[in-house]
């Protein structure tokens, strides 16, 4: 028996961490939201490694604090230890990781969400999304019947969707962690319009840290000092808390893997979902990489407040038999026991290109998808999809103009665009080679690329928007001082610059020429430079980085402003392609299902070519001229 | 996807039918064509540079680069709105030899031009309102059909050396960037270190090859439109005398008195697989003569630009300053030394000859004896390594267009990497190149390379 429950502006299925962003993001702009979660103590899980960050990805939950989200701060709160990846290889691909403590990031989230005004938190399984007349959303029904009625509907199940689990023969339907999966919801969706399709993926066993030998490992320790990932946050508030192991598996570790590998599940056939390429479990990587003699793997700690240990990179399906088998041939873990087994989980999820860059779906006005649900991988992936689906969901119902972001802003951006335009074959993971654009989208900028328009949409504070200008005001001040700076010649300047393995100079200098040699630092010449101001570290990043890479910006910029011409140019939303004349074949096809938004992503599209979008240029400016006619 | 993201730059194609005519057009249209144009057309009597040119007003002049003049041509320009395309448009009529054309279009693409999309000429047309909607569709259908084409050409090209050539680049460049891309993507999963000497030594293997590429694409030029010769030496040593024999016919005024011979003379002429141009030069020679003066003085020049030099000498009569100043000039540019009037006593001391060419030929222009064993010396020079016609060559404006782009931005980050410059910056140089080359194969950089990360390196949590 249906009875109603409730009206709402938006719903939100889901409470991980793209269904935690919507949500937020959504109450936070003024409207009346609510986030139905199958467990309560499941909000903001961690269920696969308990960290955030990474490459890309760090920039990511830089980019999502930038534009007002919350992940950052999350993480920044729960931390255990922090490093900065890549130094040395380029301020582009620096990348900010934390690992986090599970439990507390769960409670941070709760509570967060909680406590947020507008927003109501309720523990159900959604079963179905209902339409009016129209198409248009309308309202979602819990298993037990109560109706919330909602003008805007997102979608954040991730794995809980038809979830089922495979630890080598066993298979159960089942959501992560152990707890219920959602399995009404999908009839419902099909029912929509949506086609629906199995991605898998998997995680490694947990175990326990008395079992372990630790005398055996290599000890990975945390960056001083620790560089937070909110602009919110007080560097000094944070400190490392733990350190992480690491170690490599060995022949007998593949020789047990090998002569069981036919128990493997999706070696067995018995899983159908597509794996994620980015994340192999043990047994592919010693399958498919078989000259390696060894695959390194870390033992990362899950908590403060507990035993159990998280193995990196050995990921598995096999039997609990097996799993065992296979740990304890290495090196220090010859006596681990296991509390939690390896699983891999398949669920159902969409092709994204039936979205909207608004990451609305073209099926179903008002319903929106996010996260693994849109075939993406990975918590960051998943809080920038939400953020940018409660975002576009709370400005929908209040009338306002849709938020897109262009490839060339954002990784987001650039993550949506992909998703939209080129789909995925297997769960897509954020990395900083899919982007062109990736001198202009570093994890220091986030703030100067994102903040503006955060502070528009109106997810930034007043404080943090004062605080952000004055600090763009003094990074422009101290450029400027340098480039006019002259440095006068001195043997105590010569001798630095041979310690530094660059050329000695006859004359004086200008402070920003002698930044431009890729050997000299902006704290190598703070003894000539005693003028100098007292800046945030974080400004002097900024201020280093776009003096040293002028050169490579303005590139990049020049290449961004070729695009934008197609950017610029936008294509009829719903147009059927077919009546155009002089297009081919596969354009048609191509562009009839993705409807991109404007040349730029029609250029994107595989399948069509540049003679395509010529023709297309040509039709836009016969319409142009017809109606001015009219 | 150049041609269609610059919306305004220049663009130049030859714009007459492929084959003999009398004339040929080449055209340029778009925004700085006049300044474009300008950079390799010399107005032969008008003292106005071209961009001071008003609309539908024309000039004589010479197509001329750095390396030479290409051809004499007259340049008609137009301003924006009274063109063709309703922009700044040049038209450079040259002679209608197809391979004259392309070399003159070369020139306007290094001077800054784009090489025009199919049917891009006429779509700008109108876009800039020049053609009436009527005719907007039969644009849009000759778009996808002319590009069509050039893609079942560029299909048939995938067995050839070009194709397989520019596919191997691009997998290295590719596998570059996979390796950059594994190791910074994935810092913790042992990834072998980039190491800079193994990737600049890649970097600029590749480079070697593109550039052999653009060499070759001149090389590629000679088989097609013949190789430019120049018979040089000095006064009375027979360069006529060869001249016609070569051509069999009387070309050149032959007579005993040293010095008839006062400018350049040119035909040409089949000999064996190739086709020279051949240009017979004044003798050189000291002299106060002023006419003749200027005809050594360009018989200079054209030694120095040339394909293919013959240097004669008198086996008659010992070697003298003005021989060995020859053999100076010629020292490691391709040439054939030949020692004419083998029919007369000798008096050459030919060792020394040996000593400074590669290719020594002896012969007599007279009689026509020796012939068959310059043939077999100037097939030998041309014919050989960088000049086989089996070894990938480019073949359109486009293409080498391509090439050059992809070299030039693996030049640019051997410079990044030679700087120490860190390895972003340098990954973006590596897809502008691996970009430029997919323009060709079909492809792009961003997502081969992340495919190939995953193919080859064994990376993920």
């Amino acid at each position: 028996m249906d009875y109603f429950a409730g009206e709402y502006d938006v719903a939100v299925i889901g409470g991980g961490h793209a269904g935690a962003e919507a949500a937020l993001a959504a109450a936070r702009l003024g409207c009346s939201a609510i986030l139905f979660t199958i467990s309560l103590d499941a909000i903001g899980n961690l269920p696969c490694n308990p960290a955030i960050g990474g490459t890309a990805k760090g920039h990511l939950v830089r980019e999502i604090d930038a534009l007002g989200g919350e992940m950052a701060r999350a993480a920044d709160a729960t931390m255990l230890q922090s490093r900065m990846l890549n130094l040395g290889k380029g301020p582009a691909v620096h990348s900010l990781r934390t690992q986090n403590d599970r439990a507390a990031y769960h409670i941070y989230m709760k509570r967060v969400l909680e406590r947020q005004p507008n927003l109501d938190v309720k523990q159900a399984e959604i079963t179905e999304v209902r339409v009016d007349e129209k198409g248009h959303v309308n309202a979602v029904v819990t298993a037990m019947g109560a109706v919330f009625g909602a003008k805007k509907v997102i979608i954040a199940t991730g794995t809980y969707l038809g979830g089922k689990i495979f630890v080598g023969e066993y298979c159960e339907e089942s959501g992560p962690d152990g707890t219920h999966p959602a399995k009404q919801l999908t009839a419902s969706l099909r029912g929509l319009g949506l086609e629906l399709r199995r991605f898998k993926t998997g995680t490694p066993a947990r175990v326990q840290r008395g079992s372990i030998n630790f005398a055996e490992l290599e000890v990975q320790p945390g960056d001083e000092p620790v560089v937070p990932f909110s602009f919110d946050t007080d560097p000094a508030t944070l400190k490392n808390k733990v350190v992480c192991h690491s170690n490599y598996t060995n022949a007998d570790t593949h020789r047990v893997i090998m002569e069981n590998i036919h128990r493997s599940p999706l070696y067995g056939g018995a899983i159908e979902g597509i794996g994620p390429r980015y994340c192999p479990s043990i047994e592919d990587k010693v399958v498919r990489f078989s000259d390696k003699p060894r695959h390194q793997f870390f033992i990362e700690p899950m908590g403060m407040d507990t035993e159990e240990m998280y193995l990196q990179g050995l990921s598995s399906s096999l039997p609990e038999e097996v799993q065992l088998k296979l740990y304890r041939t290495i090196k220090g873990l010859e006596n681990v026991k296991i509390m939690r087994s390896a699983y891999a989980i398949e669920y159902d999820c969409i092709d994204p290109t039936c979205l909207w860059p608004t990451l609305e779906t073209k099926a179903v006005p008002g319903l929106y998808g996010t996260g693994q649900f849109n075939g993406t991988s990975g918590y960051e992936e998943a809080a920038a999809q939400g953020l940018l689906a409660g975002i576009n969901a709370a400005r929908a119902v209040q009338g306002k103009e849709p938020i897109t972001l262009e490839r060339s802003s954002s990784y987001i951006g650039t993550l949506v665009d992909d998703l939209v335009t080129k789909g995925c074959l297997d769960p897509y993971r954020m990395m900083t080679s899919r982007s062109e654009y990736r001198l202009l989208l570093r994890h220091d900028n986030a703030d100067v690329r994102l903040t503006p328009l955060g502070h528009e949409i109106g997810l930034i504070s007043e404080a943090r928007w004062k605080k952000f200008q004055t600090q763009q005001e003094e990074k422009r001040a101290e450029i400027d001082r340098l480039e006019k700076l002259t440095i006068p010649g001195s043997d105590e300047l010569n001798a630095l610059l041979e310690r530094l393995g660059t050329t000695p100079l006859n004359g004086g200098i200008r402070a920003a020429e002698l930044m431009r040699r890729p050997q000299v630092g902006y704290a190598d010449l703070a003894p000539f430079d005693p003028q100098r101001p007292a800046l945030d570290p974080h400004v002097v990043e900024q201020v280093e980085i776009e003096i040293k890479y002028a050169g490579y910006i303005k590139k990049q910029e020049a290449q961004v402003a070729e695009m934008h011409r197609l950017e610029g140019t936008p294509l009829p939303a719903g147009f059927d392609y077919k009546t155009i004349s002089g297009l081919r074949l596969e354009a048609i096809e191509k562009l009839n299902r993705i409807q991109p938004a404007n040349l730029g992503q029609a250029s994107r599209i595989s399948g069509v070519s540049p003679a395509d979008i010529g023709v297309l240029h040509i039709w836009l400016t016969a319409q142009r001229r017809a109606e001015k006619h009219n | 996807m150049q041609t269609y993201l610059q919306e305004n730059t220049a663009i130049a194609a030859v714009a007459t039918p492929a084959g003999a005519g009398a004339v040929g057009i080449v055209r340029l249209s778009g925004m700085g064509a006049l300044q474009i144009a300008e950079k390799v057309f010399r107005p032969s009597h008008s003292k106005t540079p071209l961009c001071g040119m008003k609309g539908y007003t024309g000039c004589l002049g010479r197509v001329e680069t750095a390396e030479g003049q290409i051809d004499e041509a007259v340049a008609f320009v137009y301003r924006a709105p009274h063109s063709y395309t309703g922009e700044d448009v040049v038209e450079l009529c040259c002679h209608g030899n197809t391979l004259l054309l392309q070399r003159v279009l070369d020139a306007l693409l290094q001077a800054g031009a784009q090489p025009a999309g199919p049917g891009e000429f006429t779509r700008r047309a109108f876009e800039n309102g020049k053609l009436s909607l009527d005719q907007a569709e039969s644009v849009m259908e000759l778009i996808n059909a002319q590009s069509e084409s050039g893609a079942r050409a560029a299909l048939a090209a995938r067995d050839g050396a070009l194709w397989k050539t520019i596919s191997a680049c691009t997998e290295q460049l590719l596998d570059a960037s996979a390796h950059l891309t594994a190791w910074v993507d994935y810092p913790e999963e042992g990834v072998e270190e980039v190491e800079n000497g193994a990737l600049l030594a890649t970097l600029r293997e590749v480079e070697g090859r593109l550039n052999r590429l653009l060499e070759g694409y001149d090389a590629g030029r000679i088989l097609r439109q013949g190789v430019d010769t120049v018979i040089a030496g000095r006064p009375n040593v027979g360069k006529s005398t060869l001249m016609n024999l070569l051509a069999g016919a009387r070309r050149s005024i032959v007579t005993a008195i040293p010095g008839t011979t006062r400018d350049v003379v040119e035909d040409s002429v089949r000999l064996g697989r190739l086709v020279l141009r051949l240009s017979d030069t004044a003798g050189l020679r000291a002299t106060d003569d002023p006419v003749e003066q200027a005809g050594v003085e360009i018989a200079r020049e054209r030694l120095a630009s040339c394909d293919l030099a013959f240097a004669m000498f008198d086996s008659s009569r010992p070697l003298e300053e003005e021989d060995l100043e020859l053999a100076a000039l010629l020292k490691g540019r391709p040439c054939v030394a030949i020692i004419n009037k083998t029919d007369l006593e000798r008096r050459l001391d030919t060792a020394k000859l040996t000593e400074s060419f590669g290719a020594v030929v002896e012969m007599s222009a007279n009689t026509g004896k020796g012939v068959e064993d310059l043939t077999a010396a100037v097939e030998g020079l041309l014919l050989s390594e960088s000049f086989d016609p089996a070894q990938p060559a480019l073949v359109t404006a486009r293409q080498k267009d391509c090439v050059r782009r992809a070299a030039s931005a693996i030049g640019e980050a051997c410079g990044a990497l030679e700087m120490g410059l860190t390895y972003d910056a340098l990954s973006v140089c590596i897809d502008e190149a691996t970009d430029a080359l997919l323009e060709l194969t079909g492809g792009r950089a961003t997502i081969d390379v992340v495919d190939r990360v995953f193919e080859k390196f064994c990376v993920g949590k």
